[in-house]
């Protein structure tokens, strides 16, 4: 199958006046049309940094390697204009923290509108219209009414469905989200996951979480990233009833139903990762090797998985 | 050990027509020492209230908190004050309650010091034995709040809350700001410190999974009404209120999906 986005190599790293915080290091990924891909890890792990390069919204001070292959060119090779061309229209993003994504002295439907009068989707006639609609879609029962409203006059949920709408303006074929539903209860957050899960139907979805019960819902893959590299990828179902890496298995463990069963230690701080594998002080099967060795991603069928007891 | 009785909170606005919010609807409720209350409920039904009233942080409209048979809620200002160091509070977001300015070392000696629980010397002796506790490095006691993780963070916040040997502690939500594996960290800590010293807790969180793993009987909690309580076992094999036997089928469904315990 041919990649959507075809990531390659990617590293990203932020220079402090002392030190080196290696954020991404060597990633390789490949998101094909319609794929659903969850990319899931602890706060930290880079995975947000890794969505934000995609987009092309790094911050200057960032050391960019790699490649991110998208329809025939680099993104990371891509002039600002032709990055604000396709930001918004062909690949649109649902950034984490909703209430500070919106902006609180505009009246949401003007906030909707604006990707789409920005990339000139429509006529200005038209873009009123189609605001309403998207809000009504997004399940605003009075989307006329809601559409002259400001941000602080809905819920943490009704926000949300705002990000929604303003990402799926433009119709674009990819989108990221990051932590949709960080921050809401069970039955919004249940609420919205179906939103996005009905939205998503013919989309291709690079969704960012630590929650791994949002990414079985939303994704049929999923790449685990700790320290910065991904250590494990496959199909959903097989890597979260399976889990090959000890970290992945770690994390499963220490799920509630699970029982609680805690990994022990920390991750490293990106600014002084081991030579060997990055989960060996942590990891119950360690072994001479891993303290030594960086391990090298094996594949095994489906599934990619960074540990020499797979290799 | 804690006993709260017909308490009630509202709050009223408007001068002319007076317009009344319920956020506490006649509840009532213990908690026996040595044991786990799990308070459980979506956000806005007021288990944070409840936790509040029960310390007194928050003063109830009408009933009654009883605090080992001490009447909390009429206690004078000077007579409250001698009761805090028995009862605490581990808040949610260990971001906002450790003090930015001030190390890890001076957080915990601070409520030593209030207190004179400890002369200077005995401070020393006592901090390096309560990050051992919680299980920190004592060699973290020269950081600051911004150098350490928010694991670490919550470590500290509940440091300097063992610091004062308290009977009884209420935790809000203490792992909702935390990853997952450090959820399990810090929830088994928390379990861990409460067997050794025979703290009684009353654990809130909207995650029913949890509440099910920290506690000895449960409370809901839904629109300010305890809607349902009884022992763990009981509410999740025989849940009553048709709410409670939401959240329960949710907490099944997804541990299903995820099989029992992959190591």
């Amino acid at each position: 199958m041919m990649s959507l986005i075809s990531i390659a190599g990617l590293s990203v790293r932020f220079a402090t006046r002392s030190e080196c915080v290696r954020a991404v290091d060597t990633v390789d990924l490949e998101i094909a049309r319609g794929d659903h891909l969850a990319l899931i890890g602890e706060s930290g792990c880079g995975k947000t940094v890794l969505g934000m390069a995609v987009m092309g919204l790094l911050p200057e001070n960032a050391l960019i390697r790699g490649t991110i292959r998208y329809r025939e060119r680099d993104l990371l090779q891509a002039e600002d204009a032709e990055m604000q061309r396709i930001r918004g229209k062909e690949i649109a993003m649902i950034m984490q923290n909703t209430a500070s994504s919106l902006n609180p002295v505009i009246p949401v439907g003007i906030q909707v509108s604006e990707p789409i009068l920005l990339h000139r989707i429509l006529p200005a006639k038209a873009v009123q219209a189609e605001a309403i609609r998207l809000l009504g879609a997004m399940g605003f029962d009075l989307p006329e009414r809601a559409a002259c409203r400001y941000p602080h006059e809905f819920s943490g949920g009704m926000q949300e469905r705002i990000l929604v709408a303003i990402a799926l303006a433009c119709r674009p074929d990819i989108v990221i989200a990051d932590e949709p539903t960080s921050g809401l209860d069970a039955e919004v957050k249940s609420q919205i996951l179906h939103l996005i899960k009905k939205q998503m139907a013919d989309r291709t979805l690079l969704l960012i979480t630590h929650d791994l019960g949002t990414a079985r819902f939303l994704c049929t893959r999923v790449a685990v990233m700790y320290a910065g590299e991904i250590v494990e990828e496959g199909p959903a179902h097989d890597l979260l009833s399976l889990p090959l890496h000890p970290y992945t298995q770690g994390l499963l463990a220490s799920l509630p139903s699970a029982g609680l069963h805690p990994i022990p230690g920390m991750s490293p701080s990106p600014s002084h990762l081991p030579d060997g594998c990055r989960f060996c002080s942590r990891c119950p099967s360690a072994t001479a090797r891993c303290s030594t060795e960086h391990p090298r991603m094996s594949v095994r069928g489906a599934r990619r998985v960074r540990c020499f007891h797979y290799a | 050990m804690l006993e709260l009785s017909s308490v009630m909170k509202y709050y009223e606005k408007g001068f002319f027509r007076r317009h009344r919010t319920t956020a506490i609807d006649n509840v009532s409720l213990s908690v026996r020492k040595g044991e786990t209350l799990g308070l459980v409920g979506e956000s806005g039904s007021g288990k944070t209230t409840l936790g509040r009233i029960a310390l007194r942080l928050i003063e109830p409209s009408s009933g009654m908190v009883r605090f080992d048979g001490i009447k909390v809620t009429t206690l004078s200002r000077s007579a409250l004050r001698q009761l805090r160091p028995r009862m605490q509070i581990v808040f949610q977001d260990p971001d906002t309650a450790l003090n930015p300015r001030m190390t890890v070392h001076d957080c915990v000696a601070e409520p030593l010091t209030i207190w004179h629980l400890a002369g200077p010397r005995e401070i020393e002796d006592r901090i390096p034995e309560l990050l051992e506790l919680v299980g920190l490095q004592p060699d973290l006691a020269a950081r600051f709040p911004f150098e350490i993780s928010g694991g670490q963070k919550q470590r500290v916040a509940l440091a300097r809350v063992l610091a004062l040997n308290p009977e009884f502690i209420v935790a809000d939500e203490p792992t909702a700001a935390l990853d997952l594996s450090v959820q399990a960290q810090i929830l088994g800590l928390l379990k861990d410190i409460q067997q050794k010293r025979n703290l009684t807790l009353l654990f809130i969180s909207h995650d029913l999974q949890v509440i099910e793993k920290m506690s000895d009987t449960i409370a809901v909690m839904h629109a300010g009404k305890i809607v349902e309580r009884g022992r763990t076992p009981e509410i999740f094999s025989n849940p009553q209120n048709p709410y409670t036997a939401r959240l329960v089928a949710a907490a099944r469904a997804s541990e299903a999906w995820f099989g029992k315990n992959p190591r």
